[in-house]
């Protein structure tokens, strides 16, 4: 069984929203009709999207750091939107485990989004049916394309490669391996949803360097006796030469 | 979450309409073992009239809440998942079978169907007012299911939320039928006024346990299990948006806190206090019986706003900030 999601890494996530413009841009002009906008050059704008970067501030300053974090549908293996559905509209693929909203026989009742502990639906005001994160399921399967593009819009277009695309299902793809070798984790795993997408968690790099490094076991000085250490301001036999 | 007044609508106009529905049945159930005197066909067929009205209110309400709702027709087809669809049978079943009975009774068309050993003759309306009875609790269980069943909103997520909504839903039925027959059948006002009485200390009491239930839930969901970083102190800086999205509106009630503090004692005290006075004051004048429902139904609708409004979404931890 196949298993298609996302893997975000929040370690390499820049919040640049990238991944947000090109969502919307391709999920607003496919044959699905538009992600429709209300007052979009006004005070007040607002409109359906599939994917938002969220930022959040982890700690108080001094010590703290920014956290972004992009959220759109996390396509459940128990996904709870689904059996709720009063018309069969929302639905989850058996092929590729994709859950998708059937546009037109949504009737905009919201229920949905009541069963959804992300809040990744959203309805679109104009059209008045729910709408959601399609994992650009008019995209991966589109064979005119060439077979690198056949990935999820926001997959291409993160200039930093946080997104990672793939069947978590495999144990050999690329995101299975990240989720095990990363850490990759789901998110509110209290209701038992099962999310497909994961997020790898941020991780401070460290040189690490234990003591016994610091010197060559093999020292020739270590060897012939120990020279006097030159003291810490003094300049070393590298800054002095050229080679 | 935010409250619709569609479905406030909704869900107390068919609560009044069902009460209404098993107070009639009630009351001819009674008849039948020769507890109560036999009311004329009239009687019960115009009470199903009002509970026609009040039913067909809910029903057009629930339309409102619709985004397509020439769709409608559609939603009754997940009824093996959903509870939502489930309602969506039941409740034109349970209007079909009023209506039946309204019609058996204004017609009197009342054909025996089996006499028991007894001597006690069944006719068509017993017949149908049976089967009524079990669509109107059907529709309470679903309508209270619809909500009961979403296991984020752990404010719904109890069986209580089922027994109240047939409580108040009893309640309010009662209480209109005690004011119907103190107008068409004022020796019977007393019958219903008491159990009125009964249901309404239930309906409170059902109610004031789901209120302390409520009080002491301790979110499942926090900043840490959201985003998945462990840490005490999370703070969003931003929503991905500026004006708002979906996700603020639907979630979110929009009243400030003192609102919702002032709408708890009001529904409480017009909801179940007042009508309990009225319904005891009605004993000996009759008119205030119309008083107490109409008072109690508003006081119903302020309890299903606040219903709505104390309901904490685990969504909305994803949505503190615009910025």
């Amino acid at each position: 069984m196949t298993q298609l999601a996302l893997v975000i890494d929040l370690n390499v996530c820049v919040g640049c929203h990238a991944c947000v413009t090109s969502c919307k841009e391709w999920n607003t002009s496919g044959s699905a009709g538009p992600l429709c906008d209300e007052r979009p050059y006004e005070a007040n704008p607002t409109g359906t999207f599939f994917n938002r970067v969220q930022t959040f501030e982890i700690g108080q300053y001094p010590h703290s750091e920014t956290l972004h974090f992009p959220k759109s549908c996390l396509h459940c293996e128990d996904p709870p939107c689904v059996p709720v559905c009063p018309t069969g509209a929302s639905y989850k693929r058996k092929e590729d485990g994709i859950v998708l909203v059937d546009y037109d026989k949504c009737i905009g009742c919201k229920y949905c989004t009541w069963a959804c502990p992300y809040g990744a639906r959203e309805i679109d005001e104009k059209q008045q049916v729910m709408k959601k994160c399609t994992l650009c399921v008019d995209r991966i399967y589109d064979m005119s394309m060439p077979e690198n593009d056949r990935k999820p819009s926001c997959v291409k277009a993160c200039p930093t490669s946080a997104r990672l695309f793939g069947d978590i299902h495999d144990p050999e793809s690329a995101v299975s391996l990240a989720i095990r070798e990363e850490g990759g984790y789901a998110l509110m795993p209290e209701w038992g949803t099962q999310p497909s997408n994961h997020y790898l968690p941020r991780r401070k790099t460290k040189l690490k360097i234990h003591k016994d490094e610091l010197e060559r076991a093999d020292n020739p000085l270590k060897v012939d006796g120990q020279l006097p250490k030159p003291g810490k301001g003094e300049s070393t036999m590298d800054d002095v030469s050229a080679w | 979450m935010k409250p619709a007044f569609s479905v406030i609508f909704l869900t107390t106009l068919l609560g009044a309409g069902q009460g209404l529905f098993l107070a009639l049945f009630t009351h001819q159930t009674y008849a039948l073992f020769g507890l109560l005197p036999m009311q004329s066909d009239a009687y019960y067929g115009f009470g199903s009239a009002l509970a026609m009205l009040f039913l067909g209110g809910g029903l057009i309400a629930s339309f409102f809440h619709l985004g397509r709702p020439e769709r409608a027709w559609r939603s009754a087809t997940q009824w093996r998942t959903s509870w939502l669809s489930r309602e969506v049978i039941v409740l034109p079943a349970f209007m079909g079978v009023v209506f039946l009975y309204g019609v058996v009774h204004v017609f009197g068309y009342l054909p025996v169907i089996v006499t028991l050993p007894s001597g006690l003759v069944i006719d068509l309306s017993i017949v149908i007012g049976t089967l009524g009875t079990l669509l109107a609790f059907a529709l309470f269980v679903c309508t209270g299911m619809i909500y009961a069943c979403i296991r984020f909103l752990r404010e719904w997520n109890s069986p209580l939320t089922v027994i109240n909504y047939i409580l108040m839903g009893g309640s309010s039925g009662f209480i209109l039928a005690a004011f119907f027959s103190a107008t068409y059948a004022p020796s019977e006002t007393d019958f219903f006024v008491g159990w009125a009485i009964i249901i309404t200390v239930l309906a409170l009491a059902g109610r004031a346990a789901s209120l302390l239930r409520n009080a002491r839930l301790k979110p499942k969901s926090t900043m840490q299990t959201a985003i998945g970083v462990k840490h005490p102190y999370i703070v969003q800086r931003s929503m991905g948006s500026m004006g708002g999205s979906f996700n603020t509106r639907e979630y979110f009630h929009g009243k400030s806190a003192v609102f919702l503090r002032v709408i708890k004692p009001a529904f409480l005290l017009l909801g179940f206090i007042v009508p309990l006075a009225l319904l005891a004051l009605g004993l000996f004048s009759p008119a205030l019986l119309g008083v107490a429902f109409i008072l109690q139904y508003l006081g119903l609708m302020a309890e299903r706003w606040f219903f709505f409004a104390q309901a904490n979404h685990p969504q909305n931890l994803y949505y503190q900030t615009i910025g």
